[in-house]
């Protein structure tokens, strides 16, 4: 016990042995600083993407199932890469919508239909603005939580007539009509691939940003915002298959979420039992939430393990290191017993010296940790900081490190002879 | 039978002219990994008083060291009976010889032996730290034992910076850190120079004349041998002479 109380003692002997050698020190504790920091870093980051995530599927939208055509036999869940030929048969036809939208009336609030019409420019002979000419059903306004600003939506009519109506943002507005932002009821001219198509402004919606955008457009004047017309229009004059790869299914907030997207896709693979290569998938938020979340497992494993496995080399260097210190310090470790030394005292010197060199380690492995978990979550959009559980645990890990790689060469030193010890040069 | 009067004639001895160390019959060898052990001390007798100056002479491999470290309780004689006042060396642990070099004995080495990262302060405290003895105490009686070797200005200095002569008086007076039995000087002054080799004698004499220390000196130069009370000459593991110097009083 008089040993432990001069604990105190054994930490300052040990520091001076770390400040007399700071540069083998340091490197000793690379391997720890690494594996401490990259935990802390990942773990934060992981925190923030899962935020990021989550917020992005909640504006998606909570009561959204996706129906998607996928490959049979596909080992992916959810949107994966179509592979083979599609032919119109293939697709998801209105007539199949129209049936189901009539057996499970009760479920479902709206159906998202869309297709693009390709990107170009819309003008009024005299200023443009960019576009992505995108072909959508009545649905998508509650599908997608389009919030309108002026004039009305796409709606049934607009389709069966196919109408040449456009829903433009509250942007293109600013940049096609600074002066004069009342719209409603202009015409503008749009330009996709060569064609020219006139169509009248019925309505203003507020533009909403990607939730993770991929490119930042150069300036305002420049941002490609949806332009939305009637889905039917879109394909009369693209020539277009009839038939959808996917549309997303608005269901009633009050229902059974996982029952219903089962249901649905057994509706839809009805039709495709037949067909050699594809079929259907409906994935609701909640699935994918846990496709989300199984992916985030994944990879935080994956990076435990790397980790880890930087602990363990950090560790063998600390013992490494260690037992060349013992080694070094033959004639002083017999010196000191010659002075009256126990076995325990030397013993409880080079563990503690070994949990020094690992503790320092592992806060500045917290701290780079802290850093570069703060800088990589707030690239993300969601600064985050690492929770103080996670350092005091690595902190403490990174001990126990010292305290495991510590004790063989500590042990080594303590039970060396000290006539032996004392003779060595 | 025999045995057993021996035994008693110890007692008596230990009892009657109060000898601070006593060794009989110690025999050291060394297993060299054949059937034939390396005897290095033969049925070695040595008796020191409380308060006496002994020296100890002999050339290298003469068994000079050996007996240096099982009197500085090192090592262990492989048969014998080595008493330090009174406490039977022969039946102590590894802990307990610790303890025994801790309190009854200090060492003064050659080659000054002090741990170079701490101050000459450090140094001196390190014996009554492992004594356990508290900090504010251990860090007044340094200074003082620094203080009485002259090296009062130097206390926080490293051994790197101090001199040959200092690190000496920094060892010795880590020697006195918790007031020794006996004071086991190994060559103290074979790496040092004459005048300082000087130096150093002069303080062993101080500590035996003024505070009664008892003193065994290692070494080969008989010169510095003569200033002792007493020579013992070791030769091929046998004590062969035992002189009285006219230094006795």
């Amino acid at each position: 016990m008089g040993d432990l109380i001069y604990l105190k003692e054994n930490l300052l002997i040990a520091w001076e042995g770390i400040v007399s050698n700071k540069v083998r020190a340091l490197l000793t504790m690379l391997g720890i600083i690494i594996g401490i920091g990259a935990v802390i870093a990942i773990v934060t980051v992981g925190n923030a993407m899962a935020d990021s995530v989550s917020e992005s599927m909640s504006k998606l939208g909570v009561t959204n199932v996706l129906v998607a055509l996928q490959n049979k036999n596909s080992t992916d869940i959810g949107l994966s890469f179509l592979s083979g030929s599609l032919t119109e048969s293939d697709l998801i036809s209105d007539d199949m919508i129209e049936k189901y939208s009539e057996l499970f009336k009760d479920n479902i609030e709206a159906i998202s239909l869309s297709n693009v019409g390709g990107a170009g420019q819309a003008g009024d002979g005299k200023s443009y603005a960019n576009v992505t000419l995108l072909g959508v059903n009545e649905g998508y306004e509650t599908a997608n939580n389009v919030s309108m600003l002026e004039g009305r939506f796409i709606r049934e009519n607009d389709l069966k007539s196919r109408r040449y109506v456009a829903v433009v943002s509250d942007k293109f507005v600013n940049n096609l009509f600074p002066s004069n932002p009342d719209c409603l009821g202009k015409e503008i001219k749009i330009d996709t691939s060569g064609s020219i198509q006139t169509f009248t402004i019925i309505g203003v919606y507020q533009y909403e940003p990607p939730m993770m955008a991929t490119s930042v457009a150069a300036s305002d004047k420049e941002l490609r915002t949806f332009l939305y017309i009637p889905i039917s229009t879109v394909n009369m004059i693209t020539s277009a298959d009839e038939g959808y790869l996917a549309i997303t299914v608005n269901s009633k907030s009050n229902i059974n979420m996982s029952k219903f997207s089962t249901d649905t896709r057994d509706f839809f693979n009805a039709y495709y039992t037949k067909n050699p290569k594809f079929e259907v998938s409906a994935i609701s938020l909640d699935s994918m939430l846990s496709i989300v979340s199984d992916v985030m497992g994944t990879l935080s494993v994956a990076v435990s393990v790397i980790a880890g496995i930087s602990l363990v080399v950090g560790g063998i260097g600390i013992m490494n290191i260690m037992l060349v210190s013992v080694t070094e310090r033959t004639k002083e470790i017999g010196m000191r017993k010659a002075l009256g030394a126990r076995n325990l005292s030397i013993q409880i010197q080079f563990i503690v010296e070994a949990v020094i060199v690992s503790g320092l380690g592992g806060i500045i492995g917290a701290l780079l940790g802290f850093g570069l978990g703060f800088i990589g979550s707030s690239l993300l959009g969601h600064p985050k900081f690492p929770s103080v559980g996670i350092i005091v645990i690595s902190v403490l890990f990174s001990m126990l490190i010292g305290i495991f790689f510590g004790f063989y060469p500590a042990n080594k030193a303590a039970n060396l002879e000290p006539v032996e010890a004392l003779r060595y040069e | 039978m025999f045995e057993s009067g021996l035994e008693s004639s110890e007692k008596a001895e230990l009892n009657d002219l109060n000898y601070t160390m006593y060794m009989r019959k110690i025999v050291k060898s060394f297993y060299t990994g054949t059937p034939h052990e390396l005897e290095i001390l033969h049925s070695i007798d040595l008796f020191v008083k409380k308060g006496e100056f002994v020296s100890i002479v002999g050339q290298s491999g003469s068994g000079k060291s050996t007996l240096m470290n099982i009197i500085g309780g090192l090592d262990r004689p492989t048969s014998g009976k080595y008493l330090l006042e009174g406490v039977d060396m022969g039946k102590l642990n590894a802990n307990q010889l610790s303890d025994i070099r801790n309190k009854k004995i200090g060492f003064v080495f050659q080659t000054f032996n002090l741990i170079p990262r701490s101050s000459a302060l450090r140094n001196v405290e390190l014996p009554m730290l492992y004594a356990g003895v508290g900090s504010a105490e251990r860090k007044t009686k340094a200074q003082e034992l620094l203080a009485m070797l002259g090296m009062r200005n130097r206390m926080n200095h490293l051994p790197s910076e101090l001199s040959g002569g200092q690190k000496q008086r920094v060892a010795i007076a880590r020697s006195l850190a918790n007031d020794p039995a006996i004071i086991l000087a190994d060559e103290p002054t074979g790496a040092l120079d004459t005048k300082t080799g000087r130096m150093v004698m002069d303080i062993f004499h101080k500590l035996h004349e003024r505070q009664k220390k008892t003193i065994i000196l290692i070494t080969h130069n008989d010169t510095l041998a003569e200033e002792t009370e007493r020579i013992l000459t070791i030769e091929d593991g046998h004590i062969v002479t035992e002189k009285a110097t006219e230094k006795i009083s």
